[in-house]
């Protein structure tokens, strides 16, 4: 098409809605019903003028409804800024924009914008899978602009899929360039928007009985962390998260970080890993108990949690050493101790009157904490994802003396709140306990199905010691995994389940390449990008000199790719007869005695003989070998070599 | 002073050298390249995609955002390989009359291996013909060029253009072919009568006014034969017109500047003349044509009416 104003045609206008359909789609589960309703309604209206030959609908008609999509989308979202409903306007002012979609400038206009609603979908999901599909449709998108730009006859789709998957196929070289060398900062830029992040799951700073159980059927993967040397036993893999100070009968929570040199005392030499912490939009860093050391951009409080200074929104990856036979707290402050007895009055009088009797019959701490076990070993409680619905009075009372079922958090909590009732300080901690080693990365991960909950004592002399009552009830959970202490009958999510090993194995492949891509692909940060440079020998690299680097392979590339690609265009001549001929008639023509374009070898030959006398000889000879090479039977070979040579001898 | 020092940049960045005879190959130095209107506002649209992939911290982002950024930079040499290495030669221009379009032929040789499409060809950058040229194929395109008087008309500078493949990039080259086309005079309406012809045999017979063979049509006067009436004309709403007939070979028919009124302009001379020559040329008569300065010997057929207009065209007073 010559003209920007070059009228579409409704074969084009169906090929921009359906790739701009397809970039929407998985948008539609974010977006509210009515608009997703009036977007496919406005789209078929299009096709449906366009299918008539009638006109499109004026311009009042749609600022009438740009003013009513707006103002629903304000009355959705409650504002016009910010992710979702930015997303939410760019979608419906897209299907405007095809509902005035009349020339090809309007196209051009669309392409772009499906580009970047393209770019929109990564707000969301930047898995492999999301990456392919966007892929896809961009490959439909370019289709489809190479497809407006066919003046005469379009050639059939296949051919044009061909060619848009050409155009990009070779565009992937200077994007991988472009992609690790260009200087990168640490976004943003500016504030984000307040929903920017969002539907990460993990921790809260909040446990109530009940609140982990939607995260132990989460799939999702917390964490992924690889250890320099073995990964240590099962029974230590305590992953310190929220610690939770107070109680006020029903709810545990942290209170705000007390921050403070946490000190402690190590049994044993450090263990060295690293952890790659998916986001949930919480400042807690995960590490075992007890972390030896603060990451970068982090600070640690007193009972050895970890905040990361910006809630974790993105992928982060830190280094860490821990220890884990240690001890610590063996001085603690009035003020804490006083904090880890507290017990709202009233609460639970049956926990209560059962402490004054525990403690009655031990006076020895550490005694009285086994009775405790032994009691959650010996007797009727059951270890349960599914346990039944406490009441809202006295949820410890219900737990202890009647229902007796539950899990980590639910025994966490009654063992800590009895601990108080019989005077000895105790705190709940919260975090992940174990994880899963996939043998084909050599690597553990950590899922969210992994949240655990158990809790930490003080005892005189020995300061803060880790008692897991969970592990008392069902040793299983602590030893081979929450898959093999539930009940068969209870829901985890179908992975975490062990029976079925092909799919498991499936299942470590899969992971595998999703933290190669994650550790590649998506945690491609500065650090990154200055090691991968030192290693190729550019040391301390600046802004500049990785623009300079960048630049150069770009015009390299570029280079390259016109090479191959102008090759096509040169007529290519493979016959050796003719290029000596050729080059021969090039000498001549050089000495001002072209060839005529419709003049034969042998005429030529003649012309030319009759006004260059001096040269007769040496063209008379050429030609003849050229015309028997030529028309004649001889066999190639000497007479060729003979050509050759006379041509290169000829000198006009 | 500023304007010729303009030219003269023109003249050596786009290689003007006026008309080239034979075939113009498009080598890399005359083919140029510059982004289109779409191709700025993408570049913006990348550059959006860049601050947002930066602010969110996008990996994705700056993937798709590079690689369409790799795509632009790609549909440029695309678009540059679209024409270059085209082998461009002046095709012939048919002769018109004045007021009508020239066509001129464009012949497009591709001897390369890849197809070239929508190639377009314009002469003022508004209507543009196209054209695509499959591998080792030639393709004709031709530029339409108003002829408004006669003479002779250069197509002047053509351009030579695509868009191809994702409209983001122009490519061009100029072409100032050697081409050129006749325009003749755009003959006067019908009406005046041809001058009497002379008898070749020297018999006196006044002209070869009989009944046997169609002559012409000139304008009805009252009193003609009802059965002369050109019935046919009359039905298409064109007036009447009364058939004339005449004897044949033996008439010649001498059309001369002086047979016309003095009061007429050169131009209406040269009208009236052409339409004479159609005008003999179609009752089949042997005609000659003598305006000051050349004389077209007395022939007929196709040849001789070409001859006659083309002597009318290329008049000089």
């Amino acid at each position: 098409m010559t003209d920007v104003k070059q009228p579409l045609r409704l074969r084009h206008v169906v090929w921009l809605l359906v790739g701009l359909a397809l970039v929407a789609a998985p948008h539609i589960e974010r977006l509210p019903w009515w608009l997703t309703g009036l977007v496919v309604t406005l789209s078929t209206w299009r096709v449906y003028l366009g299918h008539a030959s009638l006109p499109l609908p004026g311009r009042w008609l749609l600022i009438l409804v740009v003013i009513g999509a707006t103002a629903g989308v304000y009355f959705n979202y409650r504002t016009l800024f910010g992710r979702d409903a930015g997303v939410a306007l760019l979608v419906v002012m897209l299907a405007l924009k095809l509902l005035e979609t009349r020339v090809l400038r309007d196209g051009m206009l669309l392409i772009f914008l499906g580009y970047f609603l393209v770019i929109t979908n990564f707000l969301y999901s930047q898995t492999i899978t999301t990456a392919l599909y966007m892929l896809a449709c961009t490959w439909v998108i370019t289709t489809t602009m190479n497809g407006l730009h066919y003046s005469r006859r379009e050639p059939p789709v296949i051919a044009r899929f061909r060619a848009a998957g050409v155009l990009l196929a070779q565009s992937t070289p200077l994007m991988l360039v472009l992609f690790l060398l260009f200087p990168r900062v640490t976004g943003p830029l500016w504030g984000l928007p307040q929903d920017a992040y969002g539907g990460a799951t993990g921790l809260s700073e909040t446990m109530t009985p009940g609140s982990l159980s939607s995260l132990t059927l989460s799939d999702a993967v917390a964490f992924r962390v690889k250890f320099d040397g073995n990964v240590p036993s099962a029974k230590q893999l305590y992953w310190r998260g929220p610690v939770m100070w107070d109680f006020d009968g029903r709810t545990w929570s942290a209170p705000r970080a007390l921050y403070g040199t946490p000190e402690f005392t190590a049994h044993s030499p450090p263990v060295s890993y690293e952890v790659t912490l998916e986001p949930h939009n919480k400042r807690w860093l995960f590490a075992l108990d007890v972390p030896g050391k603060v990451p970068p951009r982090a600070l640690a409080s007193a009972d050895f949690q970890l905040y990361a200074v910006q809630p974790v929104n993105n992928r982060i990856r830190y280094e860490m050493t821990s220890f884990l036979d240690y001890s610590y707290g063996q001085v603690e402050d009035g003020i804490a101790i006083r904090r880890a007895l507290a017990l709202p009055a009233g609460f639970n009088p049956r926990t209560a009157a059962f402490a004054r009797e525990l403690r009655a019959q031990h006076q020895n701490d550490r005694a009285l904490i086994q009775a405790v076990l032994a009691k959650f070993r010996n007797e009727r409680f059951f270890y349960t994802l599914t346990p039944p619905l406490l009441a809202m009075d006295h949820p410890v009372d219900e737990f202890l003396f009647e229902a007796r079922s539950g899990f980590c958090e639910h025994y966490s909590s009654a063992f800590a709140a009895l601990m108080r009732a019989a005077g000895i300080p105790a705190r709940v901690v919260t975090g992940y306990q174990g994880g899963e080693v996939n043998s084909l990365g050599n690597y553990l991960i950590v899922h969210q199905a992994e949240a655990h909950a158990w809790t930490e004592v003080w005892l005189r002399n020995e300061g803060w010691v880790r008692v897991d009552p969970t592990a008392a009830v069902s040793p299983l959970r602590v030893e081979s995994g929450i898959s093999a202490a539930v009940p068969r009958t209870d829901p985890l999510p179908l992975f975490v389940r062990a029976e079925f090993e092909a799919l498991r194995q499936l299942r470590f492949t899969w992971d595998l390449v999703a933290n190669t891509w994650n550790q590649m692909v998506l945690g491609y940060t500065p650090e990154r990008q200055r090691l991968l440079l030192s290693r190729v020998g550019i040391d301390d690299a600046t802004w500049y000199s990785l623009t300079v680097v960048m630049l150069c392979a770009t015009v390299i590339i570029i280079i390259v790719l016109s090479a191959v690609m102008l090759r096509h265009i040169r007529s290519r001549v493979h016959d050796p007869v003719k290029i000596a001929y050729l080059r021969f008639c090039e000498k001549l023509q050089r000495a001002g005695l072209p060839r005529d374009p419709a003049e034969g070898p042998v005429a030529y030959s003649r012309r030319l003989a009759g006004s260059r006398p001096d040269l007769e000889a040496a063209v008379t000879a050429i030609t003849r070998l050229y015309v028997d090479l030529r028309y004649g039977s001889v066999p190639e070979g000497a007479e060729l070599r003979e050509l050759r040579l006379r041509v290169r001898a000829f000198a006009a | 002073m500023y304007v010729s020092f303009r030219n003269q940049l023109y003249n050596w960045l786009f290689q003007l050298r006026g008309p080239e005879a034979g075939v113009i190959v498009l080598v890399q130095r005359r083919v140029f390249i510059l982004p289109t209107g779409h191709g700025v506002i993408f570049a913006g649209v990348l550059l959006l995609m860049l601050t947002g992939s930066i602010n969110y911290n996008l990996s994705l982002g700056f993937i798709l955002t590079f690689l369409l950024a790799a795509l632009q930079v790609n549909a440029m040499i695309y678009t540059f390989r679209n024409v270059a290495n085209l082998r461009v030669s002046g095709g012939r221009a048919r002769p018109v009359y004045a007021g009508d379009t020239a066509r001129f032929t464009v012949n497009l040789e591709n001897r390369g291996e890849a197809e070239r499409y929508s190639i377009g060809l314009t002469h003022d950058g508004k209507t543009a013909e196209f054209i695509d040229v499959p591998a080792r194929a030639t393709a004709t395109v031709q530029a339409g060029i108003p002829a408004p008087r006669r003479g002779i008309l250069r197509p002047g500078r053509l351009t030579l253009f695509t868009r191809y493949p994702l409209g983001l990039y122009y490519a061009w080259a100029y072409l100032e072919l050697d081409m050129h086309c006749i325009v003749y005079p755009r003959p006067a309406p019908p009406g005046v009568p041809l001058p009497p012809a002379l008898s070749s045999a020297g018999e006196g017979s006044e002209r070869g006014q009989g009944q046997e063979d169609f002559a012409g049509l000139r304008q009805y006067h009252r009193g003609d034969s009802p059965r002369h009436i050109a019935w046919k004309v009359a039905a298409r709403d064109q007036g009447l017109f009364t058939k004339q007939f005449s004897g044949r070979s033996d008439t010649e028919l001498w059309l001369t500047w002086d047979q016309l009124p003095h009061r007429l302009g050169i131009e209406e001379k040269l009208s009236q003349l052409a339409r004479w020559v159609l005008d003999a040329h179609a009752t089949g008569v042997s005609f000659g044509l003598r305006v000051p300065g050349k004389t077209v010997e007395i022939a007929t057929g196709d040849v001789q009416r070409d001859l006659c207009l083309e002597a009318l065209a290329l008049f000089e007073p």
